[in-house]
């Protein structure tokens, strides 16, 4: 069986990695590289690593930033040419991320989707809730389209795309979950995968939006901080029934967590089967 | 000399690749034309994109009869990955119908899942091992890896070594004598990806010390 993907996002501004909150506030993490490094070690199922700044990933930055990973890798923000395409890919990444191109140059789009194929081709939505229905917004959510999120995520579609990674504006890094109804809607317009990011602060967060169907979801802010968060968190998944993969050497099988996430003591019979456990180092 | 040689043809994510083998401690170079290819002493054959243009690129680099006379005449080891492992099939529909290189049994078409599931098959999937691979060798019965394609190979079982379930069985990995190859991207599977390639690795140094003992 194919499994949900837990993609963790790295967004990066200035060449410093960052979390942000409603598009508008960012705190200062660290070096991309050692994030990527990180998520890989610890088993993130993909990467979506997008320049919010809007200056496109030179050749050195994704070399830089796959060079240590053995995980798939898509990298966005800024790429405005078949160019910019080109170079971002034969230097290492799997697949683009585009957003401003679908209105301002859809040409670019097919022309990078016949290039190297749609699985190569993520079309990122920004979207803001405007009266009862939802606006996508381009730009790191300054210019408004006019268009619907489902609209666009249609033409993305005929355009050549082969995911949709769909945002939630007011819910990026506000920890209270994902817009599920945005997703939805997004979800019934094309045929192809959509991804939800924006707003995860809880596993049950996650397991909500995977009952729902999607094909991944995108895990930011709550990744940072915490040793071997994307093995804890899956663990956390896995327990709540989700069908998701964890491969990493450290798997945290048999532990349990409490109601805000954290690990649990391991009760008395555990730790006295451990003292006894051999835990050699791991040889690929 | 290197350990690996990864072929470029122009379609694949060398980069990827070769930054797996670096993480392995093995050394690697990178072959364009038939003279570096007659020298390897194991080849890989990555890619990326569409089975015609692959074909279209490898004949232009006249890589042809190079590789298939190092693979069948010479059995050097051979690891191709994705498009690599379609590219050594007799024929494929991608683009039109194209001849391949044609070293194992089956054609390349178009998946067709049951299910209304999309397709290309993109994400982990859970690989069968059939029997015992030596490529698989420490790699758990069910492991994921990562899959990334809209055709796949079809193909009789004497070739197949391990499948994967995609809405209908897929070819996950084939092998005859010396060929191996895979669908998935051993070098984007995180920790079993490198073990394929560990794997390999001691395979192809196998193969080396043999050379040497014909040859002393």
């Amino acid at each position: 069986m194919l499994k949900t993907r837990l993609i963790g996002l790295v967004l990066v501004k200035d060449g410093i990695a960052v979390q942000s909150v409603g598009f508008s506030t960012y705190l200062p993490i660290g070096v991309p590289r050692i994030v990527v490094k990180y998520l890989d070690r610890w088993g993130v199922d993909e990467v979506v690593l997008l320049h919010i700044d809007g200056v496109a990933a030179s050749t050195e930055n994704v070399r830089t930033y796959s060079g240590q990973s053995q995980t798939p890798l898509s990298v966005g923000g800024g790429i405005r040419s078949v160019d910019d395409v080109k170079r971002i890919i034969h230097s290492g990444a799997d697949k683009v991320v585009m957003n401003a191109s679908l209105v301002s140059s859809p040409e670019v789009v097919t022309a990078a989707a016949t290039l190297f194929g749609s699985q190569c081709i993520v079309a990122s939505i920004d979207a803001r809730r405007s009266g009862t229905d939802y606006e996508a917004y381009l730009d790191g959510g300054r210019r408004a389209t006019g268009l619907s999120p489902s609209a666009l995520a249609l033409r993305a579609e005929t355009l050549g795309a082969g995911e949709i990674f769909v945002t939630s504006i007011e819910h990026d890094g506000s920890r209270r979950g994902y817009d599920l109804d945005l997703v939805e809607s997004v979800k019934e317009a094309v045929t192809i995968p959509v991804i939800t990011a924006g707003g995860a602060g809880s596993a049950e967060h996650i397991r909500s939006a995977i009952a729902r169907g999607v094909s991944a979801v995108a895990v930011g802010n709550m990744l940072h901080y915490t040793e071997h968060s994307v093995t804890l968190l899956k663990r956390q998944l896995v327990r709540a029934g989700a069908d998701i993969r964890i491969d990493s050497y450290v798997s945290y099988q048999g532990t349990s967590f409490d109601l805000d996430g954290r690990l649990a003591k391991l009760s008395d019979e555990n730790l006295e089967h451990l003292r006894f456990r051999y835990f050699p180092e791991e040889v690929i | 000399m290197a350990e690996i040689t990864i072929v470029n043809y122009g379609m694949g994510n060398i980069g990827s690749v070769a930054n797996a083998f670096r993480r392995l401690g093995a050394t690697w170079d990178v072959a364009s034309s038939p003279a570096q290819v007659r020298t390897a002493r194991a080849l890989v054959l990555p890619g990326v994109g569409a089975f015609r243009s692959a074909m279209r690129n490898i004949r232009e680099l006249a890589l042809a009869e190079a590789l298939t006379d190092a693979v069948l005449t010479r059995r050097v080891p051979f690891l191709g990955i994705c498009l690599g492992l379609q590219l050594i099939a007799e024929e494929s529909s991608e683009g039109g119908p194209t001849q391949g290189l044609g070293w194992i049994p089956g054609e390349v078409r178009a998946l067709e899942p049951a299910g209304e599931l999309p397709v290309p098959h993109v994400g982990w999937n859970q690989v069968e091992f059939l029997g015992t691979a030596p490529l698989f060798n420490r790699i758990d019965q069910a492991a994921h890896f990562y899959f990334d394609h809209g055709y796949a190979l079809r193909s009789g079982d004497s070739v197949v070594t391990a499948t994967c379930d995609y809405g209908g069985r897929c070819v996950a990995a084939v092998q005859r004598d010396n060929i191996y190859a895979v669908q998935f991207h051993p070098e984007k599977s995180q920790r079993n990806g490198l073990r394929v390639l560990r794997n390999f690795l001691t395979i192809a140094a196998s193969y080396a010390t043999a050379d040497n003992r014909v040859v002393c």
